[in-house]
């Protein structure tokens, strides 16, 4: 892994018109009006926020991984990269981060996907994929499963090795951590604060992430 | 493998869809080496139900595709086995093509300049293939890029791999499920090539046998086997 230079922010927390903490394992759906800042805080460190954006306007419109991955080249997520959509414009663009690795190729947590990883005990189990559906059926626009698709693990640690070999490893995030976007376009974000209790991305133990909005 | 059930030559920059019922195999050969296949998977009945890029890269800790590895639904099962490989990588994180990109890198021939020599690209023809299925944009999700070699460095930087499949290579999916199959063969997107040449490829379906229960492609993780058995159990009650 190169150096990873932290690039911090200037806003003052005190002057953020949205001010709001995820429970862990609880979902949240907000939108991000064109030109706003968007932080998202991981308060206790190693907990991966699971996140999709949606065009506000028209829901149709959402991210891709592979198009963020194919438009900036390179697997990893931090400043400087633009989350694109499905229709290849961009959502977001991320303008400070102080964990430097965000992960886009890991998706979410299942019911079913837990089974197949894991064994078929682990079924009951809260997951990342279940809130995401509540949360677009909250949000509405006759949304539900056919509309969550691969998402971003913020703080999530993926490695890719050059020989091909993909892991789940140890976060390299910590406390009060954050990554910070600049919305593009007007957006609804939808994250799913991972509930995950199977593999490193929340250190076995899911933490409250709090999500700050600048005008 | 025994005749082929079915055989199409399919030219570059072309668009096919069927349903590929489990326990038969699809063979796609690359004819004149550089071919680029790109495939998206639906439940051929639950078409909510897709290929998931992310559940089959960490249900088996990969990061391209190869034999002896599975093809991993959303829904915890298998759409289909990869059991036979020659090229030995596939892309599945890169995406495809579209018109902002086709025109930044080959410039534009249209149908009226070139009729159907006119330039496509792949969400396009994704987009087609699927509306003809009743589906749509909602359903456009990381696909794969068959025959086509992409690497990461340390610091997750990619590079395409020039000159990875040759005339001849082909890799074989053996259906595990009732399969909708949505391909085209437009050009791999980081593709650096500047000229404008999708390579046609040959498509044959076969008839094949269950996997034993030592098959590699379903004891090479455990995850593999949980997900076969989740399969098993969807025709074991709907059928």
């Amino acid at each position: 892994m190169s150096a990873f230079i932290p690039t911090p922010s200037t806003l003052d927390p005190a002057q953020a018109c949205y001010d709001h903490t995820v429970l862990a394992g609880d979902h949240w759906v907000h939108e991000i009006k064109k030109g706003q800042t968007f932080r998202i805080v991981d308060l206790e460190g190693n907990q991966a926020a699971d996140t999709l954006f949606y065009s506000a306007h028209d829901p149709v419109e959402r991210y891709s991984a592979s198009d963020t991955i194919r438009h900036q080249a390179a697997l990893y997520l931090t400043t400087g990269t633009q989350l694109m959509s499905t229709r290849g414009n961009p959502l977001l663009t991320i303008v400070a981060d102080t964990c430097g690795n965000h992960d886009t190729l890991g998706g979410a947590c299942s019911r079913e996907s837990n089974v197949m990883r894991y064994a078929f005990d682990k079924e009951p189990m809260h997951a990342c994929r279940d809130s995401f559906i509540r949360g677009v059926q909250c949000w509405g626009h006759d949304l539900g499963k056919r509309d969550i698709t691969c998402n971003i693990n913020f703080f999530m640690n993926v490695p890719v090795s050059p020989d091909g070999q993909l892991r789940f490893a140890d976060g390299v995030s910590g406390p009060g951590f954050y990554v910070e976007m600049r919305a593009e376009m007007d957006v609804i974000a939808l994250i799913s604060n991972c509930p995950q209790l199977n593999n490193p991305c929340n250190a076995y133990n899911p933490t409250p992430v709090r999500v700050l909005i600048w005008d | 493998m025994s005749h082929p059930l079915y055989t199409l030559e399919l030219t570059g920059a072309g668009m096919w869809s069927r349903i590929i019922g489990r326990n038969k195999t699809l063979r796609l050969t690359d004819l004149e080496g550089g071919a680029n296949v790109g495939m998206l998977l639906y439940h051929a009945t639950e078409r909510h139900e897709r290929y998931n890029m992310p559940d089959t890269l960490k249900g088996q800790h990969i990061f391209y595709l190869r034999a002896p590895y599975c093809l991993h639904s959303d829904m915890g099962r298998l759409f289909a086995s990869i059991t036979q490989d020659t090229p030995g990588w596939h892309d599945t994180v890169c995406g495809g093509s579209d018109t902002a990109l086709v025109h930044q890198k080959y410039g534009d021939k249209t149908f009226q300049a070139a009729r159907n020599d006119f330039y496509r690209n792949a969400r396009e023809c994704f987009l087609i293939e699927l509306s003809k299925w009743g589906m749509g944009e909602r359903d456009l999700v990381p696909n794969i890029n068959w025959f086509s070699k992409v690497t990461a460095d340390e610091s997750g930087k990619l590079n395409f791999v020039s000159h990875h499949s040759q005339a001849g290579d082909s890799v074989d999916l053996r259906f595990e499920m009732d399969t909708l199959v949505i391909l085209n063969t437009c050009q791999h997107p980081l593709d650096p090539d500047p000229v404008y040449h999708p390579r046609r490829i040959k498509l044959e379906v076969f008839q094949s046998e269950p996997p034993a229960q030592d098959d590699p492609c379903l004891t090479v993780r455990p995850e593999n086997a949980r997900a076969y058995r989740n399969t098993q159990d969807f025709y074991l009650l709907a059928q």
